[in-house]
Formats: structure tokens, sequence, C-alpha cells
């Protein structure tokens, strides 16, 4: 699902023009400018406190940036407003801790759809079952792992079926089998539905699995220093903030 | 020449030009012994040559410290002007070197937090009190949230409600009924003592009566509603603010302030009451037992005198006061809860303002309801 070839007729899912964001007064990342496609899945890389976080809750409509638009499938993001038209994985998975693994999922379910209570037990348990987590069902988050918090939270993310997914680094803290099925739960998510998916992280082996594009954020620049299709930035880039990135990455610890 | 021994290490300085030296080191470089003896060390460097060599070939061992030592030492010698290198080392050294001198030196960039005066801190203080925008931001959204409550009920969570007052409510009545029934036992017992020389034993039950319907049992039950709920909704939604909750309701299309602040909000202000009408039963009762055991007083006799002394308004506003005094217990919880910032710290500051705060509110809404009813004459 390359975006390489653009089609004018197609309106991008997310369209960033000449944002600037931050804290108070202080400016995380200015004048970024991008387009993501629908049906891509795109990465925004860069290294530990380059503000991709900070980007991806500008991109959900959690902050108001401090200039520029954003255009979420061509209006700005808000929230609280209706059924949400994405979902989104949070870094901690961010469960509720006050509810079971069902109950988290099924809450956006409850809310957003007219489903009795067999049908929303059905779906959360395919939901579960899609991320390896069923037989969990009603256990509390406090008493699951880092990792399957994460995957919880991804099922909850994916409880109404969102064209669009935003996931804060979703393979950190998963053990690498998981995070290989991770990835191939994306992939599979992406061509049979042709669900656009943003992910934001440092993961290597995941961004090339996956990724069709990228930016990649530099704190020293405040801004976007690549783009464009992973494995191509890795193997010509001659920025050398880019290539220390995929070296760096690369090299066995 | 000069060295500097120490048990785990030796330098010496040898002087091998008129423009050139070296500071040769031997032994193992720990930086407890070095950190001893580096003010030596740094001695050694004066008069500084043209070209100076730290010269590690006999050093054996190096840890992390003494590494960084070893690297300040270079960039002291070379900002004082003088070309300097550290040669000679191989194997476990030179890649002790390389991994600490891998990363360029870099300016702090922010300046480290300053100690700060007493007055500086007291302005700092009063312009936070000023500037509490955020609550004014809370008060407004709440409005408009039970705008939208009124007109669209569905999106309310009312389901969490009944647990909510369970939890304020049921699980509080031990402590209500304790405190209460302690308060009405000392003002009994004050009023008897005070009473007594004047035989005026029966009007016990108008003073302990009024004092707790009008009075104790509303203030008393809204500290401990403060001190129970107050504390836990602020700390349960300040965690949820730190761990990435509340976002994560926002991004499920879900309003926090109807999810988690209307239902508290109504929960507190139903609960106050109630609880408050069971503490007016037991204060009472606290008075009563005064009057059987150390006045004499018969128990019917107790409560006709309640019954003549005390006007159904009497209650009422005492009521009215407690269903107040919830609601603004619950708003000033919530407010603090979702203004948490910065992890364990910060909820354990807006659990502690949550609770302050709402003592204060309740004292000032006191204080201007017993303005109100006298000015309506009661």
């Amino acid at each position: 699902m390359h975006s390489a070839t653009e089609q004018p007729v197609v309106r991008p899912m997310i369209a960033v023009e000449n944002l600037t964001i931050g804290y108070g007064e202080l400016v995380v990342l200015e004048r970024l400018d991008f387009t993501i496609a629908a049906g891509e899945v795109f990465a925004i890389l860069g290294g530990s406190g380059c503000g991709k976080s900070t980007l991806l809750r500008h991109l959900i409509g959690l902050e108001d940036p401090m200039g520029g638009t954003i255009q979420v499938a061509g209006a700005p993001p808000v929230q609280d407003t209706g059924p949400p038209t994405y979902g989104v994985l949070f870094q901690s998975g961010a469960l509720f801790g006050s509810m079971t693994l069902h109950q988290n999922v099924a809450l956006p379910l409850r809310t957003w759809s007219d489903l009795d209570a067999h049908a929303v037990d059905t779906i959360v348990r395919a939901k579960l079952r899609l991320v390896g987590l069923e037989g969990f069902e009603h256990h509390m988050p406090a008493e699951l792992s880092g990792g399957m918090k994460k995957r919880a939270g991804i099922a909850r993310a994916l409880a109404l079926d969102p064209p669009l997914l935003f996931l804060d680094e979703p393979s950190a803290g998963l053990d690498p089998v998981s995070s290989v099925e991770l990835d191939q739960l994306l992939l599979t998510l992406n061509h049979s539905l042709g669900m656009t998916t943003v992910i934001v992280t440092h993961e290597l082996q995941s961004i090339f699995t996956v990724a069709d594009a990228c930016i990649m954020l530099d704190r020293g620049a405040r801004g976007i220093i690549a783009r464009g299709h992973p494995a191509t930035l890795r193997d010509t880039s001659d920025d050398p903030r880019v290539r220390a990135f995929f070296n760096r990455q690369s090299r066995p610890s | 020449m000069s060295d500097a021994d120490t048990p785990g290490f030796h330098v010496d300085r040898i002087d091998l030009a008129s423009d050139r030296a070296a500071l040769r080191f031997a032994g193992a470089l720990r930086f407890r012994e070095c950190f001893a003896a580096w003010d030596e060390v740094r001695g050694m460097l004066a008069p500084l040559p043209p070209h100076l060599d730290l010269d590690v070939s006999d050093v054996d061992g190096l840890d992390g410290g003494a590494t960084a030592l070893l690297l300040e030492l270079r960039a002291e010698a070379a900002s004082a002007g003088s070309e300097t290198a550290i040669v000679g080392a191989t194997g476990r050294v030179q890649s002790m070197i390389e991994l600490y001198g891998a990363h360029p030196k870099r300016p702090s960039l922010q300046a480290p937090p300053a100690r700060i005066g007493i007055l500086d801190q007291i302005g700092r203080e009063t312009l936070t009190l000023v500037n509490e925008s955020n609550a004014l931001d809370f008060f407004g959204d709440s409005v408009v949230a039970a705008a939208q409550a009124v007109r669209s009920p569905r999106r309310v969570n009312w389901a969490d409600v009944p647990r909510l007052m369970e939890r304020a409510g049921a699980d509080g009545i031990p402590i209500v009924l304790m405190i209460n029934f302690l308060v009405g036992l000392v003002t009994g017992f004050q009023a008897a003592i005070q009473l007594k020389q004047f035989g005026a034993n029966i009007f016990v039950a108008d003073l302990v009566g009024l004092s707790v319907t009008r009075e104790l049992a509303p203030l008393m039950t809204a500290i401990i509603i403060a001190g129970r709920s107050g504390a836990a909704f602020s700390a349960e939604l300040g965690t949820m603010r730190v761990s990435e909750e509340i976002d994560a309701l926002r991004t499920l299309g879900l309003d926090p302030y109807q999810y988690l602040v209307f239902p508290r909000v109504i929960a507190l202000t139903l609960i106050a009451p109630m609880l408050t009408i069971v503490a007016d039963v037991i204060g009472i009762a606290g008075g009563l037992l005064v009057a059987m055991f150390s006045l004499d007083l018969t128990f019917q006799a107790y409560l006709a005198e309640s019954e003549k002394a005390l006007d159904l308004f009497d209650v009422y506003s005492g009521i009215l006061k407690a269903a107040v005094f919830g609601l603004a217990i619950a708003l000033v919880a919530c407010q603090r809860g979702l203004a948490t910032r910065g992890g364990a710290e910060g909820v354990g500051r807006s659990t502690t303002s949550a609770v302050v705060t709402s003592l204060f509110a309740i004292v000032v809404l006191d204080a201007i309801f017993t303005v109100i009813f006298h000015a309506f004459g009661h």
C-alpha cells in the first residue's frame, strides 16, 4: 500500500500544514508539513524527547496547536463530541483501572452502539482473541504485565472498527514474539480493512516490516529531517542524523 | 618532578622538554581513591606546559568515575591553553575512555532549580492563587456539562452513581455515627455544666437540638465527607489523569465531565443530606445520654422538650446546607483531581489541596448560610 503514486483525487486521511506545537512558551516542533494517505501505515520516528508523542497528542486532538492546522478526515480533530472516528493506543495502554478487561473493551461498544449484551460480549471476546488475550476477560488491568496491558489497549482501540488507528510506541515493552505478532496484526488489518495506521515508534524491526512511509523528527532541528519510505531512507540518506538513527538502532546490543 | 602516591594508584610528572610534560598514571584508578587525591593531581598540572600527555599506559584498571575525572583533567588543561592528549590507552582502559569520551560536552539546557527566598515564594503562591484560571475553566465546563446532561441525559454515566453513593454514604455511616454521637455528647455535657447552675437542666435539649440540626451535624458530616470522599475522588481522578486514562476516555468519545465528574457531584449532593439526617438523630441521642445520666432528665421529657424547641426549618436548613456542602466538595475534589500534573507527587498534592480547599469552602459557605438565614429572620 505505497503512497508513492499520488492520486490527486484522493483526499489525504491526515493533512498537517505549517504546524507548530509545544508546551506553554516552549516550542517543541515547528512548521511541520506532511500528509498521510488513506490506507497507509505511517511511522513517526525520532529519538527520545524529540516530540513524537507530543505530535501524536496533537493529531488526536488532545492538545491545541500553537500554530498551523491539522485535518483528520477533512476536519480538525476534536474530542468528547460523539462516536470516535479513530482508535488510540496510549504508551502505557491506559486501561481503566477500575474495570475488567472485558468492561474496558466493551465500554466504547456500550456507549456508541445499541448492541445487546450478547453481541457486545461476542465482539469483545473476538477483539481479545485477536490480541491473544482470550481467557483474561475478567482480569483487572493491575493483574496484567505491561505487554498484556498494551495488547488489551489495542483491543479496546479496535473495538469500534475505526478506519484510522494511532499507536504510541506499540511494541516497546513487548517480548520479541509478541512484537512480531503485533506487526502481523497491523499488516493484516491494513491489508484487509484498508485501515490507516499512524505509529510512533523507534523500533527499527517493526518500522521496516509495516511502514509504507515515515517522517523522522529531530530535537535539535525542531522539525522533520527526513521523509519517505523507511528502507529507502536507510539506504540512500546522507544526513548523518538519519544514518545515525538507523545504524545505531540496528547495532546488536 | 613531583608525584602523588595513594594506595590504589600512582601519578608522577615527567618534564620531557621545555615545552612538553607528561603525567604518568599507574595502578588501578578507582573513583573513591581518585577523588581523595585529585586536588593533588590537578596541582601537578602547574606549571602548565604547551604540550601535555596524560600517559595511562601503566594503568591496569579504570572505572567510570575515574574516567570522568581524567577527561575533566584533559579538558581543564586544554582550556587553559595546553595541547593535551590521553596517550598509551589500550584494551579496557581505552574502551572506557572511548565510551565516556564519545559524547561531546553540552551545556545544561535549563538552569538548575534555584533556591527561592521567602518573599519570592509568597509572591509566587499569591500569583498561583490569583491565577487559578483552570479552576474557573473547570466550573464553567461543569456548568456546560450540567446543561448538556439535562438536554441528553443518556450521555451521563448514571450507572456509577449507586456505587459512588454506597462508597461515600453507606461505607461512611460508622464514622458519621461515631463522630456526631460524640459531638452531641460533648455539646450536651458543656451545656449541662452551665445550665445546672441556673436549674435550667431541661434546656439542654433545646441547646443540643438546635446546635446539632442547624450547625454541627451538617458541618461535621461535611468534614467527614471531605476527608473520605473528597480525598478519594481527587486521588482517583488524579491517578487517572497521570496514567493517561482521562485522555483515553476522551479518545473513546466520552466526556470526562459527563462520565466522571457528574456522577460524583450527583452522588455527594444526594448522600450528604442523607448522612446529615442520620447525624441529626445520633447527635440528639448523644445529648440525651448526658441528660439522662448526668442531669436526671427522663427520656420522654428530653424528647418532648426537643420537639418543642425544634422547628422543621431547623432540620431542613441543616439538610439544605449539607446538600450544598456535598456539591462543593465534589466539585472541588474533581477539579483538583483533573488538574493533577506530574506523577505520584502530583496526586498527593492534588489530594491535599482537595481536602484543604473543601474544608475552606465548607466554612465559607456555612458563614454565607448563617448570614442569609439571619436576614430571613431565622
